[in-house]
């Protein structure tokens, strides 16, 4: 399956549907990759036939695209093995289409100093699947008192600063540390979650009442967001909301960006595609953090995807074993496995005919690109040649056991949807062939 | 309706487990509750005793502590000629590794006939009876149900005032946190009572009415005109700061006392599931009133419920009794 990259060696994308969500490109042509980049593409390119020695692929009308950057993964590695490693999450991400991931610090050490960053960097180049990198923590140990060395970290290519599944809590911390990773153009990603409010296992409301469930309620959420969009407003630092999942907080991202604030957010495929009820009869692998909320928010959620006011969507790969899932609903762990969900559940919004296909794609490609100034999730001359060759329409069953990643937590088993990866390549290489 | 199967018909109870009285229909839970009302009568002749479950195997897996439960269980059981085996797990050392899976799978191995369990977690019960071949019976999992006591609760009420419907039944205390409070809420509404839920803004859940009760805040307009008065246990890890101030000032605004009582019926009668605690939720006075208070009875009406439900969920072992209709729970 792995075929090493000639040095200079050309492939052609022949009889391709080239899609190209930040130039908004959607034809038919062809595209070149030469080592490790994009040497040319369009609609005309080899119109006249193909020069001798370019090795040809036939895209047989199917889509191709830049591959996906999935900006908020847990690679559960170094610590947590038994749950994923840095190579079963690679492996899962290439079959996934991702070819650019982004792990949280929160591993066993936590990564908040340089050494932590450099073992993620040596452990992808040794895997050599898709591209991996790393956030560094805001706080030191996730303690939510001292921040880090950000400055250095992102010298040695941490791409932005989260406690990870942990809200920074202080309002002081987080405004020490908005304004302080400002100097290094550096955002810091938050959990917005009010701990306080948030000991609950599930979303607040009658079917926690009825399972006699702790609640969370959404204003836990929205109320950590509005507190840290007034410290934006005062650091000018960015900011970026991860997984949101009601429509309190998609409010309160509509107007801090109506107001110009350097605010960007996310989401994840499970809040616009499942509502508490998912959780039914105690289901374990509905139990994620932010909780799956009413069905007026998941429609709230797919709103905001479709209209921009979300601009990427991330897994929120959590893997856990069965051990860790298998237990009474609150005590088992928060999280559901992403990696390889992530694209059909996006393209499921498409298909719904909520949000064009291209603009489907720039959530998981060029919009978290952009976030994190990573050069990739786009069809560039000179890009990397990060590329997938996908069937948007292919229909089939979710089947979370026959995904690469170690664990099979996912809520969307036998879930129908439509779209399959055919091939995905990073830096010119084929990584992955269904 | 008879106890030792000589009746005829359709059984009335399609289920392998009883997990909670939600989703019950008011058929099923009559038929439980008629035969709960056969053994109490067979109790009162004096022929309570019965082989019906000699030979079968009961083992009461309790997670948390209890007294009454377990042993009302255990009486159950013994009354009709069962081996009652009680294991008492401590909550440790599930904290240390042995998982709930794991203590199903073991005790599936020893093929009991009927399963009692109680846990400190909502769906734990629910969540071990996927594991094991025989019948469950929920004997209170966290906040969520305590289905044998809404049953033995409703039975008392009928004994005195031949039926639920059109009453009007005021729960007390702490409904957040009560499995009680739930299951007799289903029950309740289900069979046609109309049910109001008193308690502090703190103890009571969101969007309770969507479960067909009326919230209340203020404990007299709550009572007024009330048939049936049922108080709740509260807990002491709730009763200093975190969900109410003090207990003098919880008694004084929420505690039952002859005063309060007024507001509902001249007649009205007073429940509560035990333990209780006096001066907390319930003045001793009125605990102790023979004329209004049922609690002494609800005690003996456990054991007859208790014997209608392990009968109930055992008859497929007995093809001579009656047929069991469709095997899910």
């Amino acid at each position: 399956m792995k075929r090493p990259a000639k040095a200079n060696g050309r492939v052609a994308y022949l009889n391709a549907r080239l899609l190209d969500p930040e130039s908004r490109l959607d034809a038919a042509g062809a595209l070149l990759t030469e080592g490790t980049r994009i040497a040319d593409f369009g609609p005309q390119l080899f119109a006249e036939g193909l020069p001798d020695g370019i090795e040809a692929v036939d895209c047989g009308g199917r889509c191709l695209a830049p591959g996906l950057v999935d900006m908020r993964v847990q690679l559960r590695e170094p610590g947590e093995e038994h749950k994923e490693t840095i190579e079963s999450a690679s492996l899962a991400a290439a079959a996934g289409g991702v070819t650019s991931m982004v792990a949280l610090p929160n591993t066993e050490p936590i990564v908040d100093d340089v050494a932590g960053v450099e073992y993620i960097a040596r452990r992808a180049r040794e895997v050599k699947l898709v591209k991996v990198y790393t956030y560094g923590s805001v706080t030191r140990r996730l303690e939510g008192t001292e921040i880090i060395e950000i400055g250095l970290l992102t010298e040695f290519g941490a791409l932005g600063f989260t406690d990870g599944t942990k809200a920074v809590a202080s309002a002081s911390v987080m405004s020490r540390a908005l304004s302080y990773a400002k100097t290094f153009d550096r955002p810091i990603i938050q959990h917005p979650e009010e701990p306080s409010l948030a000991s609950g296992v599930m979303n607040a409301g009658e079917l926690a009442t009825r399972l006699g469930l702790t609640g969370i309620p959404d204003i836990a959420e929205v109320m950590m967001l509005e507190r840290d969009l007034r410290l934006v407003e005062m650091t000018g630092g960015r900011y970026h909301a991860a997984h949101l999942s009601c429509a309190k907080s998609v409010e309160a991202i509509r107007t801090a960006k109506a107001r110009g604030l350097p605010v960007t957010c996310e989401t994840a495929p499970h809040y616009f595609t499942l509502n508490e009820t998912a959780v039914g009869d105690y289901r374990t692998f509905a139990k994620v953090s932010p909780p799956l909320r009413s069905e007026a928010d998941r429609a709230a959620i797919a709103e905001a995807v479709a209209d921009g006011t979300i601009d990427v969507i991330a897994s929120d790969h959590s893997p856990h074993d069965a051990d860790s899932k298998r237990l009474p609903f609150a005590m088992a762990d928060f999280g559901v496995v992403g990696l390889e969900s992530l694209l059909p559940l996006t393209l499921e919004l498409a298909h719904k005919g909520a949000v064009g296909l291209l603009d489907a794609l720039a959530r998981v490609t060029c919009a978290p690109a952009r976030v994190l100034g990573l050069e990739a999730g786009r069809l560039a001359r000179g890009a990397p040649a990060d590329l997938i060759l996908f069937d948007p329409d292919k229909p089939r069953m979710l089947d979370p056991d026959a995904f690469r990643s170690k664990s099979k937590n996912s809520p969307f088993e036998g879930h129908p949807v439509q779209g399959e990866v055919l091939r995905t390549v990073v830096d010119g290489r084929v990584i992955f062939e269904a | 309706m008879s106890a030792n199967g000589e009746q005829s018909g359709a059984f009335g109870f399609p289920h392998r487990h009883l997990l909670g009285i939600e989703g019950l229909s008011p058929l099923e839970i009559g038929f439980l509750l008629s035969l709960s009302q056969d053994y109490a009568d067979r109790n009162d002749r004096g022929s309570g005793r019965s082989a019906l479950l000699e030979g079968r195997t009961v083992i009461n897996l309790f997670f948390e502590n209890s007294t009454r439960t377990r042993t009302s269980f255990e009486l159950a059981g013994k009354r009709l000629g069962a081996d009652v085996i009680n294991m008492q797990v401590g909550w440790s050392s599930i904290k240390k590794g042995e998982t709930l899976i794991d203590t199903a799978m073991t005790l599936n191995a020893m093929h009991p006939d009927v399963l009692v369990v109680r846990h400190p977690d909502s769906g734990a019960v629910s969540l071990l009876s996927q594991k094991v071949d025989c019948a469950v019976i929920n004997a209170g999992d966290g906040s969520h149900e305590h289905p044998t006591q809404a049953l033995l609760d409703a039975l008392t009420i009928i004994r005195r005032r031949g039926a639920l419907k059109d009453l009007t039944i005021a729960i007390c205390g702490d409904i957040s946190h009560s499995r009680v409070a739930r299951s007799n809420i289903h029950l309740l509404t289900t069979m046609g009572a109309r049910v109001r839920a008193i308690a502090p803004p703190t103890l009571m859940p969101r969007a309770i009415e969507r479960l067909g009760v009326e919230p209340h805040f203020d404990m007299r307009k709550g009572l007024a005109d009330c048939d049936i008065v049922m108080m709740l246990r509260l807990q002491t890890e709730r009763m200093q700061g975190s969900f109410v101030p003090s207990i003098r000032e919880y008694f004084r605004f929420f505690g039952l006392d002859k005063e309060k009582l007024l507001a509902a019926k001249p007649d009205a009668l007073i429940m509560h599931p035990g333990p209780m605690n006096r001066g907390v939720e319930i003045d001793s006075e009125i605990a102790d009133d023979i004329d209004r208070s049922l609690i002494r009875e609800q005690v003996e009406m456990g054991v007859v419920v208790r014997m209608a439900c392990l009968d109930t969920l055992t008859r497929h072992l007995r093809p001579d009794v009656a047929p069991v209709g469709a095997a899910a729970s």
